[in-house]
């Protein structure tokens, strides 16, 4: 079978209310995206349009961006698995690529979370588990993942101290992306003394909402080789599912669906947890890194908090782990943040990653959920 | 009436299990068991995804379970802000079966402790809605 590289990436920067439309917002990243491939809309055989539909007025969005990004008349289609859409758009690519239906294929990812109040977006989010049996008792994200904590902490003697260092780790990088909506830095007493949202999660173990888009152009091996200097190769695509409502599932100290993604990836890249030099993981909550870690095999089940004790997924350490402010720091805009995050381990493959470097990165990891571990995509990513 | 009875706010407006929320009136918690093949659910459901039968009986959800996690949230999607704050939880019953849903507020939050013994209770909301909660057997 053919090698699928990945030939150009580019990202808007993640904004609170950005100061224009959806089109406009998805031009940034994908004139970045094309300006890094040194290509024009033409060499584009298709495009993945890739969000959360509940946010716009705009019904079919694939149709929207393929005009106005100058994809006509290129077949265009739109795929959704809410925040990790992008990684699934990934995964659609690969496999048009592999069936020889299009040699170059652009994934291309959006949100504009501000077209909405905080409190409709909260009960849009919350809307994405099960609407029937849990919505009507007031549900939301944080909530969700809130019960995660607690059984971690219960089970695992994890502390809020704990979860509070991730956020620390996540704004001593966001600090130095300049893409990133929050650029401050976070001590340990500041996350630990903000205000309680769901409990035992505070303001600062939730991630930032943003606006923002991001662009990933994938090609075949012969394109990739003729097209790109610096081609970074698919290794391995794990995607899973598990039940999206809380009665069905089987444990809440980490999420099946990323257990079982990590395992299909690891598998098809012939690698292991121990090889992976440089990752991203879905921190839209700082527990969710905490399960990631675990989840993954960068730990075992209940010792995740040692590596974040231990700094071992900071730069220099063990694991470095979501070294461009994740989405705690850089922000979350559903649809862009798989295509951002993927963006993030190339630049760092291609050792273009500035001062979020990790020295002679080779192989990195992209996980990235959709709901509360309705989802699980995990792809990992290697340079020649 | 329907299903848009169940809950605070309810995002259904019918199902083919409509009759949970007649149950709830009458006092009873109830899920539904395939005759088929014998899995039960809860919440019930008209199918069942092991057998693919649709044919499937009510049963009471008695009993104890304990709870498995829960959280208390300071705030609240749309429409839920007038019952800030509350808990929301999972129990979990001996069969395995998992509930969603929330605490009591006449459980204090220095009494919840995970694994503790709760039950499920029928309750009714303003405005003609219906839920149940848990509490203390």
């Amino acid at each position: 079978m053919q090698k699928v590289g990945i030939i150009g990436v580019g990202q808007s920067a993640f904004v609170r209310g950005y100061e224009g439309s959806i089109r406009e917002l998805v031009f940034e990243g994908f004139a970045e995206a094309m300006r890094d491939a040194q290509l024009k809309p033409q060499d584009i055989q298709a495009s993945i349009i890739c969000s959360a539909p509940e946010y716009d007025k705009q019904r079919t969005p694939a149709g929207l961006m393929a005009e106005y990004l100058g994809l006509n008349p290129q077949p265009t289609f739109y795929i959704e698995s809410v925040c990790s859409s992008s990684s699934m758009g990934l995964r659609v690519a690969y496999s048009m690529i592999q069936a020889g239906l299009h040699e170059v294929v652009a994934v291309i990812g959006f949100q504009k979370m501000s077209e909405i109040s905080s409190a409709e977006s909260q009960e849009r989010m919350g809307r994405g588990a099960d609407i029937m049996w849990e919505s009507p008792f007031g549900t939301m994200m944080p909530a969700y993942y809130a019960m995660h904590a607690r059984a971690h902490m219960n089970t695992y003697g994890t502390t809020e101290e704990d979860l509070a260092l991730i956020r620390v780790k996540a704004a001593s990088y966001g600090q130095i992306n300049e893409k990133a909506v929050y650029r401050k830095g976070v001590t340990l007493e500041k996350a630990l003394s903000s205000d309680p949202v769901s409990t035992p999660l505070k303001v600062f173990d939730c991630c930032a909402n943003a606006d923002g888009s991001s662009c990933i152009i994938v090609a075949s091996e012969k394109m990739a080789k003729k097209l790109s200097p610096k081609p970074v190769w698919i290794l391995g695509l794990g995607a899973a599912s598990a039940p999206i409502n809380m009665a069905g599932r089987t444990t809440f100290t980490g999420l099946t669906c990323a257990r079982e993604a990590a395992k299909q990836a690891y598998e098809m890249a012939g690698v292991g947890p121990q090889d992976i030099d440089v990752a991203e993981v879905h921190d839209c909550f700082t527990i969710a890194e905490m399960m990631a870690y675990e989840d993954l095999g960068f730990a075992e089940p209940g010792k995740g908090k040692e590596l974040i004790r231990n700094k071992e997924t900071y730069i220099g350490g063990k694991i470095p782990v979501n070294v461009d402010g994740g989405l705690l720091s850089k922000g979350h805009p559903i649809g862009a943040t798989g295509g951002s995050q993927l963006r993030t381990i190339t630049l760092q493959l291609r050792g273009e990653a500035g001062p979020m470097q990790v020295d002679g990165a080779k192989i990195g990891l992209v996980h990235n959920i959709g709901g509360v571990g309705i989802y699980g995509n995990v792809t990992i990513l290697g340079r020649d | 009436m329907g299903f848009d009875r169940f809950g605070t706010v309810s995002f259904v407006s019918q199902s083919k299990v409509d009759k949970f929320v007649d149950f709830l009136d009458e006092g009873k918690v109830m899920g539904t068991k395939c005759k088929s093949c014998g899995a039960k659910y809860f919440p019930p459901r008209n199918d069942c995804a092991q057998c693919l039968s649709s044919d499937v009986e009510w049963f009471e959800l008695t009993g104890t379970g304990k709870l498995a996690t829960y959280s208390k949230l300071m705030y609240a999607p749309s429409g839920f802000e007038k019952d800030l704050p509350y808990r929301i939880c999972v129990v979990e019953y001996p069969d395995g079966v998992k509930a969603f849903g929330r605490i009591s507020a006449a459980i204090s939050d220095d009494d919840l402790a995970i694994g503790m013994d709760l039950v499920a209770v029928p309750i009714k909301l303003s405005g003609n809605q219906v839920a149940y909660e848990f509490r203390r057997p």
